[in-house]
Order: C-alpha cells, then structure tokens, then sequence
C-alpha cells in the first residue's frame, strides 16, 4: 500500500479528492430527494401556486391585473417567489442536517473517510439544485403566461428580481442549514426555521420600523423586500415618512439593492460559517 | 505493507463531570481479533467513536496506523471498515445504492465497483434484498447491509460495535464466520461485544474496559488464565468418539497441565489447565498424541466469563 502526501491510496482504491465527495454526497442527496415525498409535494405546491396564479389572472382578466408586461410580473412574481424560496429553504434545509442526527443516518456517512465539510457541502449543493428545478417550473409558467398576455417583452427587471431571488434562496438555505446544525431533533429545527421565516423576521421588521424607529438592516428579509421593489417603477424610495396632521409621521423603510444584496450576502456567508462550524464540532452520541 | 494498528494514546473523553473514558492507553498491531468487553456503560462505544471520527477526545489521541483521527480524518480512516450504533440508511435507496455510494466515497474503482458490491452483498446474504428499499428492512435486515458497507473497501482494519446486534441467531453466527474469514485475510478487527461466547469463538485477544479505566489487554488464554479466580485457563475440547468411557477421562487428567475435566456431553469436555500457554501447548500435543478423536480445541467461554465477572466485580 502506498501512502502519497496529498493523495491517499489504498491497494485498488484511490479515495476520491474532497470535493469528489462533495459532488458524491450531492448525488446521493438528490437521488434521496427525489425519492422522497418532501420533493414530490414542494413541486406540487409550485405548480399549485402557479396553477392558482394563472386560474385567478385568466378570470380576472388581464385588463384588471396589470397593464404592461412589468405590472404582470410584479404582481405575480414579487410575493410568490418569496413564499417559494423560503418553502423551499425549510423543505430541503430545516432538517438537512439535523436529520443526520436524529435518524442515526449521519453515522452511516460519518466513519468514512470523509470531512465533515464535504457532508455539509454535499446537502448544501443537493438542496440548492432541488429548490432550483421546483423554481425552474414555477419560473417556466410565469414567463409563458407573462408571453401568453405581453409578448416576448420580458422587462430586464424581471430578470434582476429573479437574479435576487436565488440569492435569497442561497441565503435562505444558509439560514435553515445553520438552525438544522444547532439542534438534533429534526422537529425543533424545522419548527424554529419556519417560525423565522415565515412570520419571525416580518414581525422584526415591523418592530424595528414601527416601535423602535430604526432601520431593520439585520432581518434578512428586508434584504429580500429588493426582490418585488425592483419591480416597481419608480424604485421605492429608501425611506419614506408620511405625516398624518402635525405628528412625528410614519417612516417605513426599503432595502437600496446594494444594501439588499449585502444582507443576503452577509447572511449566508455568516450563517454557513456558523452552520459548517457547528457540524465539525457535533457529536454523534 | 506495514502490520496494521490502532492506538489509543492517553484517551480521555469526559461529559461535564462524567468522565466516560479515562486515560487510556491502548495499541493494538497486526492482523488479529480482538474483543472489546466491559458492562453497559464502561466507554466501549465511547472509545469506538473516537477512532472514528463520531466524537472528540477531551484529551490524548486516537491514532490509526500512526494517524491521529482528529488531525487527518481521510488519511487515518481511508483504511478503516467501521460499524459504530447500527446506523440507519437512507429508507429510500436500495443496499445496491448505498453501498454504491460508500464504494464511491472510498475510492472503489468503478470497474471492480459492482462486483465487490455483489461480493458484499452476497457475503452478508442479502441478494435477493439488494434492489429492494431499505425503508422497509427489519434492524437486522439493516445491520447486515451496515456490515456489508464496512466491508466493501476490503479495510485493513475493521471495527464493530455490537455487530451482531439485532440479528437473529443464525445471523449472528453467520457474522462470528465472516469475522473468522477476516482474519485468515491479515485484517485487525476491534470488535466490542456483550456476547462473551462470542469473543471466545473469534477473539484471539482481548480488552476489558470499565468506568472508563482498561482493566486488562491480553491474549484470550492469558486472560482467562491469570483472572478465572480458582486458577488455570479453561478450554472445551471436542471429540469425534463418545467419552463416556471414565478411562478416557482418567487418561486425560493424568496429563500433567490439567487441573480437572468435566463433561460438557458425551462427545466435548470442559478441561482446566495450569502452565498458561506453554500447559496449553502441552495439553494440546497430548491430547492429539492419545488419539482418542480430538477434533476442536477452544477457549472456553465460561472461562471468559469468569474472568470478566471477577474482573468486573474488583471495580464495582
């Protein structure tokens, strides 16, 4: 046998490079996805939404939803893809982790000879290309009725806001993979993920806004308000005061698109920190 | 290539207060077995998942082949089959599948890839399972297919927690066959157990742990030897002719090593003898010299047992 000092070899095997295991780890991930329920029922909740989108703009009738190309997109793109993209980061990442540990799985992963860093990758990466083909079919029925309704017009800031929105989703998995670190029990982490995302740091920002009068420049999802602001012409404005008769007047804030693409880099680059730190130091026991 | 080996070097992992393993000091070399014993509790696990990476040693190290685990996981366990906890498998990949993804993470060329795979798969006897979900195994079922993929990469050293864990008896004696076949290929297994028959079958040594202190690391028959209590090691001997004939029994305590022999059955005795390995050599070429049909010789596991219950009783 011999033993070469960046490559490990063994009689008949040569371990693959670290990142070979990540794209390993990756393959097997996504085979599992694919098998697995969670998959199956997020791609239905897609082509639900879309479905319900393009019933409810069929039966308005267009007239009534937007006038130009940019209007439709906004008003289909700039909610949906948001309740999608965070769907999509408690689906495939709120146990991504933690899953590994609950259901003993990681210790048939973990005796190999294999870092911890490439596992972590490994779900990562699967997740991420999961959540991009149940976004690939909600994209692909937005623009065929965005086509059926305006034409081959497709606004440039369709293409930003789609642009934001996987950043939003690489920060959204970032975020889940960090909480899936933090605990063992797949329930707790789901449970917390999806009590941040889905009502935690909205009800953050309307406090930070509203109650302490500052800038919610720490929420992740004020970072993602820039995915339905860039749709909307003119930009909205950074920050906005409406008085109401002589009172101190109400100011609400909106992410410039360089502070929003800063918050969401921050956040996943913070948090898949945390979350790969957290895994090399947790114990299967 | 150079014996392989395991070694644990001042080990401590401590929970808190607890102290789940204390300062051990252990190196095993060479193709052997040996049998890792201790009560519920005594840092058996604890010591197995330090060589593999599942947790941290609090202090020292835990070195394979001269590779501290910690420093350089990939290189140390690149050689290393483990089964530590029965882990559970994806229930929607097939055994096919997952071991097709342990032989693609251990570097399994892709040309001997299916075969070894079949070879695993049809050493722990699960062909006719082997494109079938996982989800649906029993936790037999399920070792096997574990014990399959600590297999896979023909390891030097393999090590088991409890192998035969949640097997039913034929299972678990078709993996004591499997241990054996490892051992006539030179690999080390550490192999922890509660099943003390069974570390008699397989084991050639032996290492007995606990509250987290080892009590003792020796060959089997030293062990039994030097801890048994009432002295002399104990081996059951079979026969292929009956030895209900008290003759042959009298001949056989006449032999100067034997302190006693009694039947087991009409074809095996139990016989105690004195002189460690060098009685047991003497007792062994004497037996054959008298051919009375003397077919097996093993240590035997009652013996163990005393051991172990004395040994273990001095640290309650």
């Amino acid at each position: 046998m011999s033993k070469e000092s960046n490559e490990v070899s063994l009689e008949g095997n040569k371990l693959p490079t670290s990142v070979q295991q990540v794209g390993i780890i990756a393959r097997n991930e996504m085979l599992n996805y694919f098998r697995s329920r969670r998959f199956l029922v997020l791609l239905i909740i897609a082509l639900v939404i879309s479905g319900l989108l393009t019933f409810v703009v069929w039966h308005t009738g267009i007239s009534n939803v937007a006038t130009d190309s940019l209007g439709f997109y906004a008003t289909w793109w700039g909610f949906s893809a948001i309740i999608l993209v965070v769907f999509c980061a408690i689906f495939f990442g709120g146990d991504a982790i933690s899953g590994e540990f609950q259901n003993k799985t990681g210790y048939f992963l973990v005796g190999n000879p294999i870092r911890r860093s490439s596992i972590y990758v490994g779900k990562w990466i699967a997740a991420f290309i999961a959540s991009l083909i149940v976004f690939g079919v909600f994209t692909t029925v937005t623009i065929a009725n965005g086509i059926a309704y305006f034409g081959l017009n497709i606004p440039t800031q369709f293409g930003e806001s789609f642009a934001f929105t996987i950043l939003y989703l690489v920060a959204a998995l970032g975020f889940t993979f960090f909480f899936s670190s933090v605990f063992k029990s797949s329930s707790m982490s789901i449970m917390v993920t999806v009590i941040l995302l889905l009502f935690g740091f909205d009800l953050i920002d309307t406090l930070a806004t509203n109650l302490v009068h500052i800038e919610p420049w720490f929420s992740i999802t004020y970072g993602a308000g820039i995915i339905g602001n860039v749709l909307s012409v003119p930009f909205p404005q950074h920050i906005t005061t409406i008085h109401f008769g002589n009172g101190p007047g109400l100011t609400s804030y909106n992410a410039t698109i360089p502070e929003g693409i800063a918050i969401m880099v921050i956040y996943f680059a913070v948090t898949a920190i945390l979350g790969l730190i957290l895994f090399e130091r947790k114990e299967f026991n | 290539m150079t014996n392989p080996s395991i070694e644990a070097i001042n080990l401590t992992k401590r929970y808190g207060s607890f102290t789940a393993l204390a300062n051990l000091n252990l190196k095993i070399e060479g193709a052997k077995c040996v049998g890792f014993l201790g009560p519920n509790g005594a840092g058996k696990t604890t010591t197995l998942k330090l060589f593999t990476d599942m947790i941290r040693a609090t202090e020292g190290s835990a070195c394979i082949n001269g590779i501290s685990v910690h420093e350089n996981k990939r290189r140390a366990l690149a050689h290393v089959g483990d089964l530590i906890e029965s882990p559970e498998i994806y229930p929607s990949f097939t055994p096919n599948e997952a071991l097709s993804m342990v032989a693609d993470l251990r570097g399994v060329p892709k040309s001997e890839k299916g075969k070894r795979i079949e070879e695993a798969i049809s050493e722990v006897k699960m062909e006719e399972w082997k494109d079938k979900k996982v989800g649906k195994f029993s936790k037999g079922m399920k070792q096997r297919i574990n014990i399959a993929a600590a297999l896979l990469s023909e390891p030097d050293i393999i090590i088991l927690d409890e192998p035969t864990t949640g097997l039913d008896p034929r299972g678990m004696a078709e993996v004591r066959d499997i241990v054996k076949s490892l051992k006539q290929k030179n690999r080390l297994i550490f192999m922890s157990s509660h099943l003390l028959p069974e570390v008699s079958d397989v084991c050639d040594e032996v290492a007995m742990i606990d509250h987290g202190k080892l009590l003792v690391y020796d060959k089997l028959e030293n062990v039994t030897t030097k801890f048994s209590g009432d002295g002399g090691a104990v081996v059951e001997v079979g026969f292929s002719r009956s030895m209900d004939d008290p003759l042959s029994i009298k001949n056989i305590s006449s032999i100067s090593s034997v302190v006693s022999v009694e039947r087991i059955d009409s074809k095996n005795l139990r016989i105690r003898f004195s002189g460690g390995t060098p009685g047991q050599e003497h007792l062994l070429s004497d037996l054959a010299t008298m051919k009375i049909g003397l077919l097996s010789f093993r240590a035997s596991s009652s013996a163990l047992e005393d051991t172990y219950l004395n040994l273990i009783k001095d640290t309650l």
